[in-house]
């Protein structure tokens, strides 16, 4: 065994990946044709492009939340701002603004949302449960407000393309979801910033005694949350060319959540890893792929992603690992 | 002004709220203040009122339950199904459903505590697995015909007057007066308390941690089960989406009561309060009728706002002058 195997396999993003890896070997058996991409009109088909393309969203919420948690924290508002900024976007652009204007309106709504929780967590001191419940109550029935208590229809064949578009064969919002987990590591782990949210969720008080800005630093976790939580609605009000303000980002939330610590980040904060969200957002769209392949009905499907949190909830405890240990001492190496 | 009374300003506040809020409702609406009205607060609103006194008790305990509103609709389904289509006896349905539902809960509390899962990750696979399943049981609606719930739909309690309670409400008051009473008046209610204000003294204490924390979300997910059951007779139906969504106004109305969500403080009439409080909210939204529906949660989510800044600055007081260990 070759050393950098070796280091692959201590790395905390082994397992969610080997499990993805499980994923596609069990969808593969099921359906020979289940990797199978084709290229037709210059754009690629197929079950692992619709997977990075419907997953799209979620990696996108997964990328906010890895920040929100990495401070100890907990965005419950995600889909209600998700909700808001599809809103925002469609009435904007069916009251004949542009394009620009409308992501703008959008990305503020996010921006704002993301403020707001923030402030509360970091300056007000309110658990981060609680301090976000209030967005997730308030803004899905802001989101209907805006709309009108209607779905808006929105045709816009640009906005389309944010959802739906096809870029040098690959689908855009896939392309734009990499970009942002590219453009994360980039900041976070080529700065100190990265260690500045660790350390925040680590020990605040160390934090601040060590000349950290604590509460700047939630605050722009918060606000990065906020801005993601919008770009997913974006994208979720441009993939179906509509704003549903009553289903749109309806817990998605906590499959951002489930995403994040699938990836190997804990819920108490301290440590983060960007590639594990990454992996555990697309494990969770290939999961329900694999619910829709094996013709489980989608509203069954909650059942087996439950049966998973409490899996990886026990295999990440210390109890389990104590036992496995045991197990793995006692038995003849 | 005196430590007792300090303690009790937040279900003060609420009550003070409830008090602003019925008599503007009375002042703008003609026929607010009736009878009618006021039951209809309690009948409307009892299967939110049961899952709010178990999600007290929890979140005295320092934790939470989002299962909830999943349990309310998977209990609904599940003993419409077996009393309508397998022709189970309506009692007999029931007690499945309660041992179902307290499975569940127990099963969720032995999770978090021996694997020391947060109670959040726990409580939403459990909300996944009872929305699951209630889905697979049926995804349409089940009405129920038989005599039993006609008649229990059809009782009330007479007050005098023509008003009278029916029968979800006699449910909401007992579990009320359950809840209120093992919360604040029984050794399990304090070790409730002493758990949720800090575990690690709550152990040196002698606290039996396992127990009790096994027995508060069982008890969270038992009110839940009749939660789901008088919500069956209330629509005269089972139906799986029932409850989506409630855990979270079940949530406000526990934090608008005034009880804190980190645990260790609170009082069960204070759940009482908030009920009230959404109840009037919602009551005085129908009698509008020109503001929409929108503006309930809009209302709500404001409330809640107001009330943890409140709670917030109250706790910051408190914690300053009765440990000073705890304020770093």
């Amino acid at each position: 065994m070759s050393r950098k195997f070796r280091e692959l396999l201590r790395s905390p993003v082994a397992w969610p990946l080997a499990g993805l890896l499980l994923l596609v070997l069990v969808n593969v058996l099921i359906n020979p044709a289940f990797l199978r991409v084709t290229l037709l009109d210059g754009h690629l088909f197929g079950v692992p492009v619709d997977i990075l393309n419907e997953g799209a969203r979620p990696l996108v919420l997964a990328l906010g939340m890895t920040l929100v948690i990495a401070t100890g924290g907990i965005d419950l508002s995600v889909g209600s701002v998700m909700a808001m900024a599809g809103a925002v976007a469609a009435v904007l652009l069916a009251g004949g603004h542009s394009l620009a204007a409308a992501l703008a309106g959008a990305v503020a709504v996010g921006l704002a949302g993301g403020l707001l929780n923030g402030l509360l967590v970091a300056r007000a001191g309110i658990q981060p449960i609680v301090a976000t419940l209030v967005l997730m109550v308030a803004g899905r029935g802001i989101a209907q407000l805006v709309t009108g208590g209607d779905v808006t229809l929105i045709r816009h064949a640009g906005f389309a393309f944010i959802g739906n578009g096809y870029l040098a064969g690959l689908p855009f919002a896939a392309v734009l979801a990499v970009v942002l987990y590219a453009g994360a590591h980039l900041l976070l782990r080529r700065t100190a910033a990265g260690l500045f949210l660790e350390s925040v969720g680590d020990n605040p008080v160390a934090s601040r005694f060590a000349g950290l800005p604590v509460a700047g630093v939630t605050l722009l976790a918060y606000l990065g949350a906020g801005a993601c939580a919008s770009l997913a609605g974006i994208m979720a009000a441009a993939n179906i060319q509509a704003a549903d303000p009553y289903r749109m980002g309806e817990n998605a939330e906590l499959d951002a959540i489930f995403a994040v610590v699938v990836g190997g980040t804990a819920l108490t904060g301290g440590r983060f890893l960007l590639a594990g969200s990454f992996v555990g957002a697309l494990f969770l769209q290939t999961l329900a792929q694999t619910m829709y392949q094996l013709g489980v009905p989608p509203a069954v499907a909650p059942v087996p992603k439950a049966l998973l949190i409490l899996a990886v909830c026990l295999l990440q405890s210390d109890r389990t690992r104590g036992w496995l240990g045991g197990l793995f001492r006692r038995s003849p190496a | 002004m005196s430590p007792a009374l300090h303690r009790r300003l937040p279900l003060l506040a609420t009550a003070a709220v409830l008090v602003g809020l019925y008599a503007s409702g009375g002042l703008l609406y003609d026929g607010f203040l009736s009878g009618r009205v006021a039951l209809n607060l309690l009948a409307d609103n009892a299967a939110l009122g049961l899952t709010a006194v178990g999600l007290t008790l929890v979140i005295f305990s320092g934790g939470i339950d989002l299962s909830v509103g999943a349990v309310v609709g998977f209990t609904s389904i599940f003993t419409a199904t077996l009393v309508e289509r397998h022709g189970v006896h309506p009692a007999l349905a029931a007690a499945a459903a309660l041992a179902v539902g307290g499975a569940l809960g127990a099963g969720m509390g032995a999770l978090i505590h021996w694997f020391r899962q947060p109670p959040f990750l726990i409580t939403l696979a459990g909300m996944f697995l009872m929305r699951g399943g209630a889905y697979w049981i049926s995804t349409e609606s089940v009405g129920l015909t038989h005599p039993l719930y006609n008649r229990l739909a059809a009782y009330e309690l007479p007050l005098g007057g023509r008003l009278g309670l029916p029968v979800t409400s006699l449910v909401l008051l007992a579990a009320l007066a359950l809840g209120g009473i093992i919360a604040h008046y029984t050794r399990f209610g304090r070790n409730l308390l002493a758990l949720g204000g800090s575990e690690s003294s709550a152990l040196l204490m002698g606290v039996p941690l396992a127990g009790t924390r096994i027995a508060v979300y069982a008890l969270s997910s038992l009110a839940a089960t009749v939660a789901g059951l008088v919500l069956a007779l209330y629509t005269g139906s089972g139906n799986p989406t029932f409850g989506l969504g409630l855990e979270l106004d079940a949530i406000a109305v526990v934090v608008i009561g005034g009880t804190l969500l980190r645990g260790g403080r609170g009082h069960l009439l204070g759940t009482l309060l908030g009920l009230l409080v959404f109840g009037v909210i919602q009551t005085a939204l129908t009698f509008d009728g020109r503001l929409s529906a929108q503006w309930g949660r809009i209302i709500v989510g404001a409330l809640l706002l107001a009330f943890i800044l409140v709670q917030r600055l109250l706790h910051e007081r408190l914690g300053r002058r009765r440990d000073p260990i705890h304020t770093v």
